[in-house]
């Protein structure tokens, strides 16, 4: 077999399963470490979404929800960035889902009990697909922090939750993006479950004023970066698994 | 590899996940035109046999969990990943909020070159840091060649749903004495 069409993963990078300070892991951690085999056609593989599916606000949760002629309540921000690999190439044409709070801290979703009341024109979901150049970029409104049971007095960072495909299934990632200067950045288990501060930068945004537009909106900048992919596909793939 | 450019650490999806991927879910009416993405794999008159499968996502003691989802990816009946007219390839499910379960209703896949008939599927949920990998066979098929059930070696059983006639129920556990293969792919 070639090299790995889909590059190793670093598991040393990434949160790992078992993490005390985030009691839900407790009982939902492998004990096992995962077993390696090289990527196949299966995970090589992976859905595609086209811009067919799309509905002309899906990318905009300021209005997505709202009644006509309204908007959620909140910050104004662009969220906006390049969906690239571990090469820096874009990964263009792939699907990326996003859900967060709203501007109080309280999340759409019967099991959030939250005193901050529901904006009745937020819904808390948006979707893009990315460009050529891997671009995407959504508008909403700025999540407020929340306080979590976690036997303690946790408070999760303001944050946005990003799910994203890539070409293979192998490359499907889940993550959340933070606002840069957020002191909660460094007292959230959930954050804090990542090894290094290097890895915890990468999931912070950047306040952009480039793109911010004057009196209406600003920008925030986030890179999000998949597992990298070889750039020869063999014939033998399964040879050697 | 450059360091800049290295994979974006992952987190856990939380709880609230269905806001995002499966909305109509969530009970926000009409988003995405109340169409949950992955809901329906089978959305033609494809070829092939139609499958059940019901899973449960089950927690250190014992208990499915209630806000999981999980997504699988596999060949079509003729063992390709398409595109095949009417047929997904790909599913998305969330477990029922009371009961745990989730039911994906798909066709059977094929033999893909040297692997016996196997899903992909990809466990998320509260709790879980990084998105769990495994494989999904089944046990009315010939398995015993199949590489990467071999790397499973003795823990093997975990991976096959038990069944047949075109009904299927895989257990997926996360701890203790049964705890499934999880793969690092
Ligand atoms: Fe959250």
């Amino acid at each position: 077999m070639a090299d790995h069409i889909i590059a190793p993963r670093d598991l040393d990078w990434h949160p790992k399963p078992l993490a005390p300070d985030y009691r839900s892991s407790l009982l939902r951690s492998p004990n096992h470490t995962r077993l390696h085999y090289d990527p196949t056609v299966t995970e090589m593989t992976g859905p595609t979404f086209g811009h067919g599916m799309l509905g002309p606000d899906d990318d905009d949760l300021i209005v997505n929800y709202a009644q006509a002629g309204e908007a959620a309540i909140g910050p104004r921000i662009i969220v906006h960035g390049k969906l690239l690999d571990e090469d820096g190439r874009p990964v263009s044409g792939k699907l990326i889902e996003v859900w967060q709070a709203n501007a109080g801290g309280r999340y759409r979703h019967k099991k959030d009990g939250y005193a901050a009341p529901l904006d009745p024109n937020f819904g808390g979901c948006g979707r893009c697909i990315s460009g050529e150049d891997g671009s995407y970029s959504f508008r909403t409104i700025q999540p407020g922090p929340y306080p979590w049971p976690n036997g303690g007095n946790d408070w999760r960072p303001a944050h946005i939750h990003f799910s994203v495909f890539g070409d293979g299934f192998a490359q499907r990632l889940i993550t959340q993006m933070y606002f840069e200067g957020d002191p909660h950045i460094a007292l959230c288990p959930i954050v804090q479950c990542i090894p290094s501060d290097t890895a915890i930068d990468r999931l912070v945004a950047r306040l952009d004023m480039d793109n911010t537009v004057p009196m209406d909106i600003r920008a925030y900048r986030f890179d999000i970066v998949l597992r990298g992919r070889g750039a020869t596909i063999f014939e033998n793939q399964m040879e050697g698994t | 590899m450059m360091a800049d450019f290295k994979e974006s650490p992952s987190q856990t999806a939380g709880p609230y996940v269905h806001i995002g991927c499966v909305p109509t879910f969530a009970g926000l009416q009409g988003m995405y035109g109340g169409n949950d993405l992955g809901a329906k794999m089978i959305t033609g008159d494809p070829n092939g046999s139609r499958i059940t499968l019901t899973c449960h996502v089950i927690d250190g003691d014992g208990v499915p969990l209630k806000d999981a989802m999980v997504e699988i990816w596999q060949a079509g009946p003729d063992g390709t990943y398409g595109p095949t007219e009417g047929f997904s390839h790909w599913g998305r499910q969330p477990t029922d909020a009371h009961s745990g379960e989730l039911v994906f209703e798909t066709l059977k896949p094929g033999a893909t070159a040297g692997q016996a008939p196997h899903l992909l599927a990809w466990i998320t949920a509260r709790g879980i840091n990084l998105g769990l990998t495994t494989r999904i066979y089944f046990a009315d098929e010939d398995n015993s060649s199949d590489p990467v059930l071999a790397v499973a070696g003795d823990r093997q059983a975990t991976l096959i749903a038990q069944g047949g006639d075109g009904s299927y129920r895989h257990d997926i556990y996360l701890q203790g004495a049964q705890e499934t293969v999880f793969f690092d792919v």
